[in-house]
């Protein structure tokens, strides 16, 4: 027998690590499909069964032991969390390319598990909003739908699309402004708005919230992301706002709609794709957030979470290398 | 005064598995029918043997004379017969073997004369080398000589006394603290006043109320500013760099003593042994060990150094499903290859493992980054970086990411979800790197050697030429001989000559040396003359000092290189 010290383990796995993130997002999807659309259970039950079997199937050509790696649940993740951002009634076959691409192209082409510089889920947004711009932007208004004509156009009926769907919140703002005259003020009397920002939206990022601060609790992160994040968010979607209220949205209108929680605690902290060092952490979730505003504001896309992901992706292993903490005794402090 | 207590980073909670073992008293351990004492006292000092086989010998008399800079004695623990001077294996996880005096006791356990010494009332100098001739050594594992700790007796502010006991399992020190406080204190005032320090501070894991009980206790009567200080029960707070940091706040950097910062730490255990020596006059010939893990009768024993572990078992009764022992505690020891091997002064504690105890681990996954690994880290350190670059041998970058910061605690094996053995990839490449610095002193040797061989070579060529030519100019003048020849020619003078030849043959030789060089170096790869340069350059910067600038030898393995955590 040649193991080595220690030779106790803390009881965990990268499975239980995963399961209580899917368990943190519970609250959310409740509110999700209490609020704008019970089709989310039927796009998440999609994506998670396009998920495992593409895993199976990727792991046995590539000569892996499936049953493990199936179980970790990584892959159920993966899924959970592009059905989370995807429009509610995306049709099927979207929600399934974009969960092939995740796993097939972004997850196993890159080495599988852990190995991947890219978030998955992200890619497969950035995918898809790239390649069905449309489709990818109708979204119902919130808990305007039966839950019959959500399943209609999830599994393809025909698609009358412009009189039932409309546009996200952000959308809505943005298409406002750059129709023109309107103002902020003005476009947010719509019906389409709640209190905060899109109506419903707002319980959805309150569901996440309670989602984030289990993780938070449960040590699966820690809370440099998540704060960076939103910090960063308000703070500059503050300075614009102060500068001219009429042409940017308000602090309060960015941190609610959209993808704000889901992002600050589900997505910036993907462990395998973003910064490790707390300070890279802070550097990373700060960068997300900055770029998504700009992006959000200026860019081509309602949305800019997911491009402003991919982005910080690529600066990880700078940020990590720049970040690297002091170790013990190294500290400077008291010396002799 | 303590006031506030410091916090080091990470660290973890296994479970203690210590009532097992610390609700019964220590109990003598009955002599073996035969001791095997070591003479290799630590990893860098042997005793010499000044015993023959066939000898008789007392309890407490002398075998080992303390040798070299780091040497302490080595006695016999017991009365009997010296049978043997021979190579046994070592408790040590590769099973090497030393060279051990075997001695069969006789039964009588019969002691030499003892000379207990005052030492308010002796020389400073004489007090350390009584310490030393009576093989006084940091009980907590380490086995460092405590004679060398006490340094010259000046700039040390704080004796820190380290009765942490951090490791799962192991209850020796609580057990000592609980029944021989006022000998480990006084053991303590004693190195206090030694070392010139100002105050004690006992620095004792808060889930051993009982041990703080009896320390305090008998701290009341000492008028020394003794400060006993329940520390938050947290693996590695009994790591000494770690204990420091807790009572102190002071951080320690690798590779620098706590001298330097003017506290320094012993075990309790030390401070007990320390007591004996002095009071007593008795050396080290016995240490407590605990004997726990699967096994029906756990408790501490009091065992004579050079014990056979085998012997000792029994008194624990392992159960029947009982598959390996570790040395130690399971988050820094090692399973025994050899049940044979003795108790030094340093074991701590036997545990038996079974797969039940002890599962093995699950298969191991990808590392998914989630940091856990760093968030545990005792020293700081990226553990996941570490492990990417010591799994791909970039030593260099390894080491740039301060690889030798890593005190071995294995929190972050401990913690990773996804079961890599982190600490196994440290410890190969710590010892890949010591292996290659090994080499390349032994290459620049051997290039040394071969260099100056040519050289020699080389010279003597030339002299011989030289002698040559001078007899010929000298036959030449002979046969020129008449009038004219005494007349000087700078050019044929023979002296010259001679001159001339060598220089051409120091040329030469130094255009051999340069074609040399490049050749060595020629078959590297340009990465692993990087990684060389690096290693090269860390080690002039960081001047490793003392304790660590010798790579260990074969037979002294990574975790005789830590500070074992307590
Ligand atoms: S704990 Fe394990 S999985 Fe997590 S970062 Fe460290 S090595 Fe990787
Ligand atoms: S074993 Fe080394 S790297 Fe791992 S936690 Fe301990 S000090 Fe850190």
């Amino acid at each position: 027998m040649t193991t080595f010290s220690p030779y106790i383990r803390k009881p965990t796995s990268v499975r239980q690590v995963m399961l209580t993130v899917l368990i943190a997002l519970v609250p959310g999807i409740a509110v999700y499909a209490w609020q704008i659309g019970a089709g989310i259970l039927v796009n998440l039950a999609i994506a998670s069964l396009t998920a495992i079997a593409a895993e199976a199937v990727v792991l046995k050509l590539r000569g892996r032991p499936v049953l493990p790696a199936i179980g970790d649940l990584s892959a159920v993740l993966t899924a959970w969390l592009i059905a989370l951002c995807f429009p509610t009634i995306a049709p099927w076959w979207i929600t399934m390319i974009a969960v092939l691409i995740a796993i097939i192209v972004v997850k196993h082409l890159y080495g599988g598990l852990g190995q991947n510089p890219f978030n998955p889920a992200m890619v497969a947004y950035c995918s898809m909003i790239v390649a069905f711009p449309s489709l990818m932007s109708q979204w119902p208004p919130a808990g305007g739908l039966d839950f019959q004509t959500q399943l209609d156009l999830i599994l393809g009926g025909a698609r009358n699309i412009d009189a039932i769907t409309g546009a996200t919140a952000l959308d809505a703002l943005r298409t406002g402004l750059r129709s023109g005259e309107t103002t902020v003020g003005s476009i947010l009397q719509q019906s389409a708005f709640g209190a905060l920002g899109g109506r419903g939206w707002e319980w959805l990022g309150l569901g996440y919230l309670v989602g984030g601060i289990l993780l938070l609790s449960r040590r699966v992160i820690t809370w440099h992301m998540p704060v960076a994040f939103l910090v960063t968010l308000a703070t500059i979607a503050t300075l614009f706002w102060l500068v001219n209220p009429a042409k940017f949205a308000s602090p309060l209108f960015h941190l609610a709609s959209g993808g704000a929680m889901l992002a600050a605690f589900f997505i910036v902290t993907d462990p395998v794709t973003g910064a490790t060092t707390p300070r890279g952490k802070l550097i990373f979730a700060a960068g997300v957030a900055l770029l998504a505003y700009l992006i959000r504001t200026f860019g081509a896309f309602p949305e800019g979470i997911a491009f402003a992901v991919l982005l910080m992706n690529l600066c990880v292993p700078i940020i990590d290398m720049k970040s690297q903490p002091a170790v013990f005794g190294h500290k400077g402090g008291r010396q002799p | 005064m303590i006031s506030r207590l410091f916090k080091f980073h990470g660290g973890i909670k296994p479970d203690s598995h210590k009532s097992e073992s610390a609700d019964f008293p220590i109990r003598p351990a009955p002599i073996p029918p035969q001791l095997v004492v070591p003479l290799r006292q630590n990893a860098r000092a042997i005793a010499h043997c000044i015993v023959e086989p066939g000898e008789r010998v007392l309890k407490g008399q002398r075998i080992g004379k303390a040798q070299g800079a780091l040497g302490t004695a080595v006695h016999a623990p017991t009365s009997g017969t010296v049978v043997e001077i021979t190579n046994r294996p070592m408790a040590h996880p590769s099973g090497l073997d030393t060279r051990c005096v075997v001695i069969e006791p006789d039964g009588e356990d019969r002691w030499i004369e003892r000379h207990p010494i005052d030492p308010l009332d002796t020389d400073r100098a004489v007090t350390l080398a009584h310490l030393r001739d009576a093989g006084v050594v940091g009980m907590g594992g380490a086995a460092f000589p405590s004679h060398i700790k006490l340094g010259d007796g000046t700039g040390i502010e704080t004796l820190i006394l380290n009765g942490a006991e951090c490791e799962p399992w192991i209850t020796c020190d609580d057990r000592l603290m609980r029944e021989r406080a006022a000998a480990i204190l006084d053991g303590a005032v004693i190195l206090c006043d030694l070392i010139g320090a100002r105050r004690i501070v006992v620095g004792i894991e808060d889930n051993k109320p009982e041990a703080i009980a009896a320390m305090r206790a008998a701290a009341e009567p000492l008028e020394h500013a003794i400060q006993i200080v329940p520390v938050p029960t947290l693996y590695p707070a009994g790591g000494e760099k770690q204990l420091i940091k807790v009572l102190t706040g002071i951080e320690i950097a690798h590779g620098r003593l706590g001298s330097a910062y003017g506290v320094q730490c012993f075990n309790v255990g030390t401070g007990h042994a320390v007591h004996r020596a002095i009071r007593a006059g008795e050396p080290v010939v016995s240490r407590v060990v605990t004997l726990t893990g699967n096994v029906s009768n756990p408790g501490n024993f009091e065992a004579l150094i050079g014990t056979p572990i085998e012997t000792l078992l029994p008194l624990a009764g392992p159960k029947a499903d009982t598959n390996r022992y570790l040395l130690g505690g399971p988050m820094m020891g090692f399973a025994l290859p050899d049940l044979s091997v003795p108790l030094v002064k340093g074991t701590n504690c036997v545990i038996a493992a079974s797969d039940a105890l002890f599962p093995p681990p699950p298969p191991e996954l990808p590392c998914i980054r989630c940091t856990s690994c760093a968030r545990a880290c005792p020293a700081d350190l990226q553990p996941f970086e570490l492990y990417w670059f010591s799994r791909s041998h970039n030593f260099g970058k390894a080491q740039e990411y301060h690889l030798f910061d890593c005190i071995e605690c294995g929190c972050c094996t401990f913690v990773c979800p996804s079961h890599i053995p982190l600490v196994d990839y440290f410890r190969f490449a710590k010892s890949e790197i010591w292996a290659r610095e090994r080499d390349i002193q032994a290459a620049s040797e051997a290039r040394n050697r071969f260099e100056f061989r040519n050289f020699r070579q080389e010279r003597e060529k030339a002299e011989k030429a030289a002698r040559l030519a001078a007899k010929a100019a000298e036959t030449k003048a002979k046969i020129a001989k008449e009038p004219d020849a005494p007349s000087a020619d700078p050019e044929n003078s023979p002296a010259d000559a001679k001159k001339a030849l060598i220089a051409a043959a120091l040329e030469r030789a130094k255009q051999q040396k340069a074609a040399i060089e490049p050749k060595n170096t020629a078959n590297l790869s340009p990465e692993t003359q990087a990684e060389i340069d690096e290693i090269e350059a860390r080690r002039q910067e960081q001047r490793l000092p003392e304790l660590e600038s010798t790579p260990p030898g074969p037979d002294e393995g990574a975790s005789e290189k830590q500070e074992p955590v307590r």
